[in-house]
């Protein structure tokens, strides 16, 4: 087969599969959001257990960061899913979207702490110096200057999420990478065709992402 | 006003301040000079309980603070505080850098502290600057915005460290007049400064520190010209030497 007719096989396959694969993306795109809404929020938390200074806190902060970056993604969702869900009857959906947040999580947790520490001290002693507690002073000063630092890396963190969103194919979830399995199954001929597809829906995703985040970035003016 | 007693902090196994007694009377001013490193600005971050002394007393308006217990963010509301480096927080306009705290900690009406703000920053001569990011100033303003801000908590004693040491010669100026105004019109202030000629024209006492331990507390007029102790007039000799190899270079 020439490349001509390739391209006409593959262009005809990417439009007859359209609407399921959008289907798909759609569901990616739930999974994604849920996923690092919640690791935004685990990641704020165990930021703030990493920097302080209660041992306690910190030594579980720690012990959740080394245990997530030390282990398999995919075995994190297992967890979930065979350990945690059929127990409190956990939808898979949400199984799948607290693997990838718990997994993220320990990601943005670090990428928060960096962002905070590279805050000067001298920001939480002026605004301690003017009445404001601790955690006041996290909220209103230290926060929205951390939060924007932090969003170059933390872009970084969801196109990387983004697509680790695929491993929730192994949980039943009919995302973009299970849309692509189910069709080469049922078309094995067109295998290579349906996951390339598969890969120009990420690869879209991917880019109009990237783009938006440059635009917030440059609207937030992070360098500064 | 403010009394400190037998103070002693250590970081470590470095003894930073030793047995340190200091009393601060209502409306007075009070300069603190010392070699770097004396311990000049680990005080003043003890008085406002920045730092934790490992023993001793201190007294605000005459109560005896008992940092375990009591509320050191009520007690910091008392007691504004002006850094070397301005600390403004700079994703926050001038105005919003006043109002924070009056806003947020002692929950004034936004509206009230606003006028409040535009009114401290009249008096420190910044009034068209309010609505100007921090990056956008000079040093001189920066430091005038941060007195602004800490007196818009309406403290009762305010604590400088170094206010102008950061700052070119040619700003050093509009900073001291701010703070000379201040204490004109009464506030009780602890201002650790290289300042000589501030020092003995707006201080009540003068303070010499060497190594953590207050070595001398005399009026400007004596420590200047009569120092009592040998070290302070050692260490002022060579304060003021390089003070006039600056100004006959500059
Ligand atoms: N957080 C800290 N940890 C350990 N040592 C410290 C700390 N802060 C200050 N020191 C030490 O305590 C001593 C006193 O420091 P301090 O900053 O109070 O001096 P200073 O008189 O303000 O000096 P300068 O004129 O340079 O500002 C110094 O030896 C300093 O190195
Ligand atoms: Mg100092």
């Amino acid at each position: 087969m020439g490349i001509f007719e390739w391209s006409a096989t593959f262009y005809g396959l990417l439009v007859a599969s359209a609407p399921i694969f959008i289907q798909a993306t759609i569901l990616t795109l739930k999974l994604t959001a849920a996923a690092l809404g919640i690791g935004i929020l685990i990641g704020l938390v165990f930021a703030m257990m990493k920097i302080s200074t209660n041992r306690l806190f910190s030594c579980i902060a720690d012990a959740y960061i080394t245990v997530i970056r030390g282990t398999p993604l995919i075995v994190q969702i297992f967890w979930i899913y065979y350990g945690l869900a059929p127990v409190l009857d956990v939808p898979a959906f949400w199984a799948a979207s607290l693997g990838l947040a718990i997994h993220n999580g320990a990601y943005i947790a670090e990428i928060f702490r960096g962002g905070i520490q590279s805050i000067s001290r001298g920001q939480m002693e002026a605004a301690r110096s003017l009445g404001m507690s601790y955690l006041l002073a996290m909220r209103r000063i230290i926060l929205p200057q951390a939060f924007k630092r932090s969003i170059p890396p933390l872009g970084n963190q969801f196109i990387i999420g983004l697509k680790d969103s695929s491993l929730a194919a192994f949980v039943t979830m009919p995302e973009l990478f299970m849309t692509a399995m189910r069709r080469a199954a049922h078309q094995p001929g067109y295998a290579l065709e349906y996951y390339t597809i598969a890969g120009a829906y990420y690869l879209a995703l991917v880019v109009i992402f990237s783009f938006l985040v440059r635009k917030l970035e440059r609207r937030l003016d992070v360098d500064k | 006003m403010i009394e400190v007693r037998q103070l002693n902090k250590y970081f470590g196994d470095l003894h930073v301040l030793k047995d340190v007694d200091l009393k601060v009377a209502q409306g007075e001013v009070v300069c603190l000079i010392g070699a770097s490193g004396s311990g000049k600005s680990t005080l003043l971050r003890c008085i406002n309980f920045l730092e934790r002394a490992q023993s001793g007393e201190i007294y605000i308006q005459g109560r005896l603070v008992n940092p375990g217990k009591d509320d050191l963010d009520k007690i910091r509301q008392e007691v504004g505080m002006v850094f070397q480096l301005f600390n403004l927080f700079p994703h926050k306009n001038v105005l919003e850098n006043v109002i924070e705290a009056p806003v947020m900690v002692k929950k004034i009406p936004v509206k009230q502290a606003t006028e409040e703000a535009l009114a401290l920053l009249e008096k420190v001569g910044l009034s068209d600057k309010a609505e100007s990011y921090p990056s956008q100033l000079s040093g001189g303003q920066k430091q005038r915005v941060a007195i602004a801000r800490a007196l818009a908590m309406r403290p009762k004693i305010m604590l400088f460290d170094e206010p102008t040491s950061a700052l070119d010669p040619e700003l050093v100026g509009e900073v001291l007049a701010v703070m000379k105004q201040l204490a004109r019109e009464g506030m009780t202030m602890i201002v650790v400064t290289h300042e000589m000629a501030f020092a003995r024209e707006v201080a009540n006492w003068v303070v010499y520190m060497d190594e953590g331990r207050i070595v001398e507390v005399s009026k400007p007029a004596q420590i200047f010209d009569a120092p009592r102790e040998a070290r302070t007039r050692e260490f002022l000799r060579r304060v003021l030497q390089t003070n006039n190899q600056q100004s006959a270079t500059a």
